[in-house]
C-alpha cells in the first residue's frame, strides 16, 4: 500500500529519522496559515509547496493546461495562496501520473531546507527494499540524489552503493559507516548519516515496510542530514498486524472500480482494453490478459474471482466489468480445481438474470472439475453466451465477436 | 522415481482441523496420499479424519516418521509453522498459507537455510507426484502418470497446462507449484534441476509470471546443462502494466528485467521453446519432443 509523503515523513519522524517540517493543508486558507507556522518557526520567508498525490515526478509535473509545477518554491503568503489556488482540486501530470493524471486534494508546506551556511547543501539518494533474489534487505545508496535512480543504476551503476542486511541480526553499525563514507561523507555529516539510516532501518523493520525511497536525503549547509522526500510502500500482506498504518490508506487516490472491488474481495486492476475478463486465479488471469491481446483485443482489466467463485461473486465481477464503457465483450475463463463449474456456471445464469440485458457478448470457458455439467446449464439457459471448452476455441471466439 | 513426494512419503497436516485443512486432508487421503496425522496445538491426543493429532510437529515425526509437512495455517502463524516443521526434521514442507507478510519469510527462509529441508511455497498449490501423492489442493483428476516435469508460479495456470499435456497423451512425473510470492522457497532453477536429475523426467514445462529473476536464472541453467531436456515456457502477464500488483503478491513489474518479454527473450536465446499463447503449451511440448 503506497502511502502519502507527509504520511511517510510522519512515521519516519517517530522513529527518530530527521525530516523536513511541514503541515499538510486541504484547503488555500490552511496552506496560508501552515505557511505562517513555518516561516515564524523557521525564521524564513522561504516554504515549498508540495502536492500530495501518490506518484513521483512532481516537481516536473505540471497541472493540465497551465505551467504550474506539482512542486514549487513560495517566498510569500501571497505566493502561497497563488501556488495553493492552482493547485487544489486541479489534475497534475507527472511522468508517473499517464496522460490522465491524478487530482490533488493535499498539498504540503514544507520548511526551505536549502537554506545558505558554512558549507553547500548537497543532495543524496537512500532507499530501502526487498532484494528477491537474495531474500534479504538490502540498502541503496548515492551521491546522486535528486536523479531517478533506474537511470543511474543504468548509466553509472558503480555510483550506486549497496549493503544486504542479514535477517538474523539486522542492520549492524559498520555497515551504516561503511555506507557514510562511500558517499564521501565526514565529521559531523557523516555521523548524521549514520544515525539516519539506522534509524531508518529501524522504522522499516518495524513497520513492515516493502520499500522505502527518501530521494533526496539532504546534507544541509550546517550538516544536518535529513529527509526532504519519502516514498513509503507499505506490504499489504501485514496490516493486518499495522492498524494504524492500515488506516493511512487514501482511497480517493486510488480508481473508484478498484475500491469497490477491494470491498467485495475481488482482484482487479483497471486496465485501458477493450475486453473484459473474469478469471480464477491470478496466474491464469494474466495469460487471460495476454491471450485476449494474441486474438485481436486489449485486455480492459485483470480480475481473479479466486478460489470462491459463486453467484455472488460472478455477479459483482460482470458489474464491475461493465462500468468500463470501452468493455466490447466479456471473457469469462474458469479452470475449475476445488471450484466447481456447474456452480460457476449457475452463477453465470443467475448473475445475467439479475443484472438484466448484458448489452456485450459474453465468451464463458469452463474446464476442470464437472465442466460438460458446466456447458450444459450454459447452452441450455437460452443466454446469447459463446461457450467454449478448450482455451484456444475461446480465444478464437474472441476473434470472432471482436470482427 | 519422481521427485519430492512419492507413494512412500509420509504427510503430516499442519492446521489439521482448520476448515482448509480438514478438507484438503480429506482430498489427499481420498487421492491415496499417505496422511500419517496432523498438528492442532491443544489437540494432541485426539483424532481427526481418523487420523491422530498431535500438538507439536516434534510429537507427529516422533511417533509417525512423517517426513513430509503441508502447512494451512492462518498468514500470522505461517511462517512459525515453517520453521516448526523444519526444526522437527521434515524433509519437504509445502506451504499452502496465501498473505503472510514478507518479513515473516525472509526470516524463516533464513531460519531453514543450511538445513536439509526443501520448502515448496508459500502462496501455492503444492506439489503431486501423478497417481502416487498429492501435497496441495490441486484437482488430482487431471494429472496422468507419465514423463513431463511442471514447475509453476501460479495455481490455475498450473491446473491449464497439465490439462493440455494429459489431452495430448503427456502425463506427468511431478507438478510443483512454487508460489507467486516474493519470497518463496524453493526457485524455479531448484525446480527445474531436480527434473534434469530425474531419470523419468523426459521434458519439462516451465511457467513463470512478471517480477523478479527466477526464470532467467532458471534459463541460464537449464542452457549451461547444454539443454539436456527440452524445455517449453511461458510467462504470464505480457500485458501487464508497470507497477502494478498483479495478483501474486510478486507479481509486479518493477524494472526492465521484470517483463515478460525480457524474460521470454532471455529464455528463447537460452533454447526454451517460449509460448506466446498460454493455448499452445501440451502441443509445443509434443514438438519439442518430437511426437508431432
Amino acid at each position: 500500500m503506497n502511502i502519502h509523503e507527509y504520511q511517510g515523513k510522519e512515521i519516519l519522524s517517530k522513529y527518530g529519522v530527521r525530516i523536513q517540517q511541514g503541515i499538510v493543508a486541504n484547503t488555500v486558507e490552511e496552506a496560508v496559515a501552515g505557511y505562517q507556522q513555518i516561516a515564524e518557526r523557521t525564521n524564513s520567508k522561504f516554504a515549498v509547496v508540495k502536492s500530495q498525490i501518490h506518484a513521483g515526478g512532481r516537481g516536473k509535473g505540471k497541472i493540465v493546461g497551465t505551467e504550474q509545477r506539482g512542486v514549487q518554491l513560495a517566498k510569500s503568503a501571497d505566493d502561497i495562496s497563488t501556488i495553493a489556488t492552482n493547485l487544489l482540486g486541479n489534475t497534475l501530470v507527472t511522468i508517473q501520473t499517464g496522460p490522465e493524471g491524478k487530482v490533488v486534494n493535499k498539498v504540503l508546506i514544507a520548511e526551505d531546507v536549502y537554506y545558505p551556511g558554512a558549507s553547500e547543501p548537497k543532495e543524496y539518494y537512500v532507499s530501502i527494499l526487498l532484494d528477491r533474489g537474495r531474500a534479504c534487505n538490502v540498502i541503496m545508496a548515492s551521491t546522486e540524489g535528486g536523479m531517478d535512480i533506474e537511470e543511474v543504476a543504468e548509466h553509472t551503476p558503480e555510483k550506486i552503493i549497496k549493503e544486504w542486511i542479514d535477517p538474523r541480526v539486522g542492520l549492524q553499525g559498520f555497515q551504516a559507516r561503511k555506507v557514510a563514507y562511500k558517499l564521501g561523507l565526514t565529521g559531523t555529516a557523516n555521523k548524521e548519516m549514520v544515525n539516519f539510516l539506522i534509524s531508518l532501518y529501524n522504522a522499516y523493520e518495524d513497520t513492515d515496510s516493502s520499500m522505502f525511497e527518501i530521494n533526496p536525503v539532504l546534507k544541509t549547509s550546517d550538516d544536518k542530514i535529513l529527509a526532504v522526500d519519502a516514498k513509503v510502500n507499505l506490504d499489504d500482506n501485514a496490516l493486518f498486524r499495522h492498524k494504524d498504518l492500515a488506516a493511512l490508506r487514501d482511497k480517493a487516490e486510488e480508481d473508484p472500480t478498484e475500491v469497490e472491488a477491494s470491498e467485495s474481495d475481488l482482484n482487479y486492476v483497471k486496465l485501458d482494453g477493450n475486453v473484459g475478463c473474469m478469471v480464477n486465479g491470478a496466474g491464469l488471469a494474466m495469460a487471460t490478459m495476454d491471450i485476449i491481446k494474441l486474438y485481436g483485443g486489449e485486455p480492459a482489466n485483470f480480475l481473479d474471482v479466486g478460489g470462491g467463485a459463486n453467484a455472488v461473486t460472478v455477479e459483482a465481477g460482470f458489474r464491475l466489468i461493465l462500468k468500463d464503457p470501452n468493455v466490447k465483450a466479456i471473457f469469462v475463463n474458469i479452470f475449475g480445481g476445488i471450484v466447481r463449474c456447474d456452480r460457476v456456471a449457475a452463477g453465470i445464469v443467475e448473475a445475467y438474470k439479475s443484472i438484466g440485458e448484458i448489452p456485450v457478448p459474453i465468451i464463458v470457458r469452463l474446464q476442470g472439475t464437472n465442466a460438460e455439467e458446466g456447458s450444459k446449464i450454459i447452452n441450455e439457459s437460452g443466454l446469447k453466451v459463446y461457450s467454449a471448452v478448450l482455451l484456444k476455441d475461446a480465444a478464437e471466439l474472441i476473434t470472432k465477436v471482436l470482427a | 522415481m519422481s521427485i519430492l513426494v512419492n507413494k512412500n512419503s509420509k504427510v503430516i497436516v499442519q492446521g489439521f482441523t482448520g476448515s482448509e485443512g480438514s478438507f484438503h486432508a480429506g482430498q489427499m487421503i481420498d487421492y491415496g496420499s499417505n496422511v500419517v496425522g496432523g498438528v492442532t496445538p491443544g489437540k494432541g491426543g485426539q483424532t481427526h479424519l481418523d487420523k491422530p493429532i498431535f500438538n507439536t510437529v516434534e510429537d507427529a515425526v516422533k511417533t509417525t516418521g512423517a517426513d513430509v509437512s503441508i502447512i494451512f495455517v492462518p498468514p500470522g502463524f505461517a511462517a512459525d509453522a515453517i520453521m516448526e516443521a523444519a526444526d522437527a526434521g521434515i524433509g519437504v514442507i509445502v506451504c499452502i498459507t496465501e498473505g503472510i507478510p514478507t518479513k515473516d519469510m525472509v526470516k524463516a527462509k533464513s531460519y531453514i537455510q543450511g538445513k536439509n529441508v526443501t520448502l515448496i511455497g508459500p502462496n501455492c498449490p503444492g506439489i503431486i507426484t501423478a497417481e502416487e501423492c498429492k501435497v496441495g489442493i490441486m484437482p488430482g483428476f487431471i494429472f496422468k502418470k507419465g514423463t513431463i516435469g511442471v514447475v509453476s508460479k501460479s495455481g490455475t495456470l498450473t491446473y491449464e497446462a497439465v490439462d493440455q499435456l494429459t489431452k495430448a497423451g503427456l502425463g506427468q512425473t511431478t507438478a510443483i507449484g512454487i508460489g507467486g510470492d516474493p519470497i518463496i522457497g524453493t526457485t524455479t532453477k531448484e525446480a527445474v534441476e531436480m527434473f534434469m536429475n530425474d531419470p523419468e523426467t523426459e521434458g519439462i514445462v516451465m511457467i513463470g509470471e512478471i517480477g523478479g529473476g527466477m526464470e532467467a536464472e532458471a534459463a541460464n541453467y537449464i542452457k549451461s546443462t547444454g539443454n539436456k531436456k527440452p524445455v517449453v515456457g511461458f510467462i504470464a502477464g505480457q500485458t501487464a502494466p508497470k507497477g502494478r500488483r498483479m495478483g501474486h503478491a510478486g507479481a509486479i513489474i518493477g524494472g526492465a528485467d521484470d517483463t515478460a518479454a525480457a524474460k521470454m527473450a532471455i529464455m528463447r536465446e537460452c533454447g526454451i521453446f517460449v509460448v506466446d499463447s498460454p493455448a499452445e503449451i501440451g502441443e509445443t511440448m509434443l514438438k519439442a519432443l518430437g511426437k508431432k
